[in-house]
């Protein structure tokens, strides 16, 4: 399953940050992070519960780069 | 502006005021420390908070930490060394700040002027209520089969079909041409296309979400996600970049000095932690990391205003490195619009044959098929066909009237051990058999396209080798189109299967491994071939899905012309994003060495960093503008 969100994050390194912690969060298949138009893809893995993932992913993120914001 | 930018650019403004005022008033001893220890608080929180947040996540080489310690080194050497210039510690980060501040401006403003330009979905649709009066709704919610009203001046927000009125619609935003089109009662419309003249009415063919404007928007945001080879470059380059420079720093401030210590030397502490901090200011790889994908992005937003559509930052490198262009000649060198323009026949009347034909062909969507239906408009008459089968590739063979009719290409006439014979005309000769005697043929020809010469001749001076042509159509036929276009390398005769191999086999030749072979095809039934080569371009594809799949790059048009200026605007923006690439990093390496040398100083280094990346930014936002390269 796939869902695209929206971010706020201010550099292009921080973004690539956030797309680094967020493939490592568990329950995420692949994740990309698209700067220049300030979204998130996420791909799930099977059965995962997408609202906890995200949360988790929102956390790991903000470990990284605590500027950010993901729009759950 | 948002929030954050303004509080940034006041805090910008006040330091600023504060420096000049102390610089006038020049207090001495405690006074002086403690004043410009307050402004550097005030330039430098929210830049200190995030260090202390990086340390406590573990980010060591966080560049606001590395900032933090660079100032922060700075001041400490200002008191070691008596000397009292904490200016400088000041000036690191006001600039870094201004760096910052014309990073976010500019990254957002330009982001926003390109999506603007590829903005082509309206907010809301019109829908009449009982009463007559227009409502407007949030696009999602109408439903398929609606009707909506749009207004003069307005964007189609939905495909579908027009029942009422008659107005002429600029396709501009999607396809690049200029030229409005006119629509009328029964007209299909896309949306993204602006209606320049009268009200029409819309039945909705499909929800908003699978219109051709909401698809077109959601490939061009995606396409920033296939990252092109620079990119990964950058994004590895970025994580040891950092961390190498840093290291380097350490070494300076501890390693040279000890050696120098143990060679019975003078160590200079000061002097080597000075060079150490001025590594730590330009230890950030930002001008590359921010440069990179804003090139690309340009490149991409710019490319779909003419009407080109790239799926990917990586498929810009290909299309650049383009060598060999295969193109598929129905429907990309000519108008792919068959036309019945004779009929042969012995001993058979012309008309019948033509009847029979058209019969045989009833359930057939072959281009082939179709002109031969419209060529005999009254298919549907009282005559009975039966047992149709179909031969892919070869021909029709089916009972009318309980009599054999067979249509089809030389092949088949040999399969079916028919008296065929060739036929001396230009053009595609479709043979026609009663029972076991053979009746004639049709002769179908299709026009060159306009513009095919041109665009050819384009391809040509801008570096592609070679063109070759590949058809499912006889040799004659693609002979003919060969020649009037000077192309010298043709496989006729191929069924789709055949495409893929010859296409392989080119693919094979290359010299070079970064040469790329490009096919272009219009995307009907070369799906396979489209995925196969190193760029795929479908064309004339608006508002079909499958080729738009398929492709790597589409041309919502069916100018053949478009092929050169996609190659144009993929060189262009290559070539910008190199030069930033050896810019941002030779301006580093040099400051590194004269920053080792002690012949830059901290001012230097800050200048070197905000400024590449605000020559980097502006370079980058070049690559939007290609209606230049349109009209060489």
């Amino acid at each position: 399953m796939k869902k695209t969100y929206k971010i706020d994050v201010d550099c292009a390194a921080c973004a690539n940050k956030m797309e680094v912690a967020a493939n490592k969060t568990e329950g995420v298949k692949e994740c990309v992070v698209n700067f220049m138009a300030l979204k998130m893809k996420v791909e799930f893995e099977e059965g995962a519960d997408v609202d906890k993932v995200m949360e988790a992913v929102r956390a790991n993120c903000k470990k990284v780069e605590d500027d950010c914001e993901i729009f759950l | 502006m948002n929030k954050k930018q303004k509080e940034r650019l006041l805090r910008i403004v006040i330091t600023a005021v504060a420096m000049i005022l102390l610089w006038l008033i020049n207090p001495k001893g405690l006074v002086r420390g403690i004043c410009y220890l307050l402004v550097y608080a005030l330039i430098g929180t929210d830049i200190i908070k995030k260090a202390f947040a990086g340390i406590k996540n573990r980010q060591p080489f966080d560049e606001c930490l590395l900032m933090v310690i660079a100032t922060f080194g700075a001041i400490c050497l200002a008191i070691y060394s008596g000397s009292g210039d904490y200016v400088e510690a000041i000036a690191v980060m006001l600039f870094y700040q201004i760096g910052e501040f014309f990073q976010t401006y500019a990254v957002g403003k330009s982001r926003k002027s390109i999506t603007d330009l590829m903005d082509i979905c309206p907010d809301y649709a019109n829908i009449e209520d009982e009463e007559g009066n227009l409502e407007q709704v949030d696009c999602d919610e109408v439903e398929t089969g609606s009707i909506i009203v749009v207004k003069p001046g307005e964007r189609i927000p939905i495909d579908g079909t027009v029942i009422e009125g008659t107005s002429t619609v600029n396709t501009a935003a999607l396809t690049g041409e200029s030229v409005p089109r006119t629509v009328k009662e029964g007209d299909n419309v896309i949306s993204g296309c602006i209606n320049l003249s009268g009200m029409i009415r819309v039945k909705t063919t499909c929800e908003f979400e699978e219109s051709t404007a909401s698809k077109v928007m959601e490939l061009i945001e995606d396409a920033s996600s296939h990252k092109s080879k620079s990119e990964n470059f950058i994004s590895k380059f970025a994580r040891f970049y950092t961390p190498v420079v840093v290291y380097l720093a350490l070494a300076l401030a501890l390693v040279v000095p000890l050696i120098r210590l143990v060679m019975g030397m003078e160590p200079g502490f000061g002097q080597w932690i000075y060079r150490a901090l001025i590594f730590l200011v330009i230890s950030c790889p930002c001008a590359l990391v921010i440069s990179i994908p804003l090139s690309f992005f340009a490149g991409i937003g710019g490319a779909g205003r003419c009407g080109i559509l790239i799926k990917g930052s990586n498929y810009m490198e290909t299309l650049a490195n383009a060598k060999t262009v295969v193109m598929d000649k129905t429907g990309t060198l000519t108008c792919g619009v068959f036309e019945v323009t004779d009929i042969y026949s012995d001993n058979v009347d012309h008309n019948e044959l033509l009847h029979m034909a058209a019969h045989v062909e009833r359930y057939s969507k072959h281009p082939i098929a179709e002109s031969i239906k419209k060529a005999y408009c009254n298919e549907k008459d009282g005559c009975t066909v039966s047992d149709i089968e179909e031969i892919s590739g070869q021909g029709v063979k089916a009972l009318v009237n309980g009599r054999r009719i067979c249509v089809g290409n030389s092949t088949f006439m040999e399969n079916i051990g028919s008296k065929w014979h060739e036929c001396d005309h230009n053009g595609t000769a479709v043979h026609v058999t009663f029972e076991e005697d053979y009746a004639g043929h049709i002769i179908i020809s299709d026009k060159v396209k306009a513009q095919s010469k041109g665009a050819l001749e384009s391809l040509k001076k801008c570096g592609v080798n070679e063109i070759v042509m590949l058809t499912g159509d006889v040799a004659k036929a693609a002979n003919t189109v060969a020649e009037e276009l000077g192309i010298t390398r043709v496989h006729s005769d191929l069924l789709p299967t055949g495409k893929l191999e010859t296409l392989e086999k080119i693919m094979s030749e290359k010299k070079d491994k970064k040469d790329s072979v490009i096919f272009v095809g219009d995307g009907i039934n070369d799906a396979p071939v489209l995925k196969r080569a190193d760029v795929g371009i479908a064309m004339g594809a608006l508002g079909q899905d499958a080729a738009i799949e398929a492709a790597d790059v589409v041309l919502m048009d069916d100018d053949p012309g478009k092929i050169a200026v996609a190659i144009k605007i993929a060189r262009k923006c290559l070539s910008i994003v190199k030069e930033n690439i050896w810019f941002a990093i030779g301006v580093k390496v040099i400051c590194l060495i004269l920053g080792a040398l002690g012949i830059a100083n901290m001012w230097f280094a800050i200048f070197a960093d905000v400024g590449v990346m605000v020559v980097a930014v502006l370079n980058a936002i070049r690559c939007m503008y290609v209606k230049r390269i349109e009209n060489v």
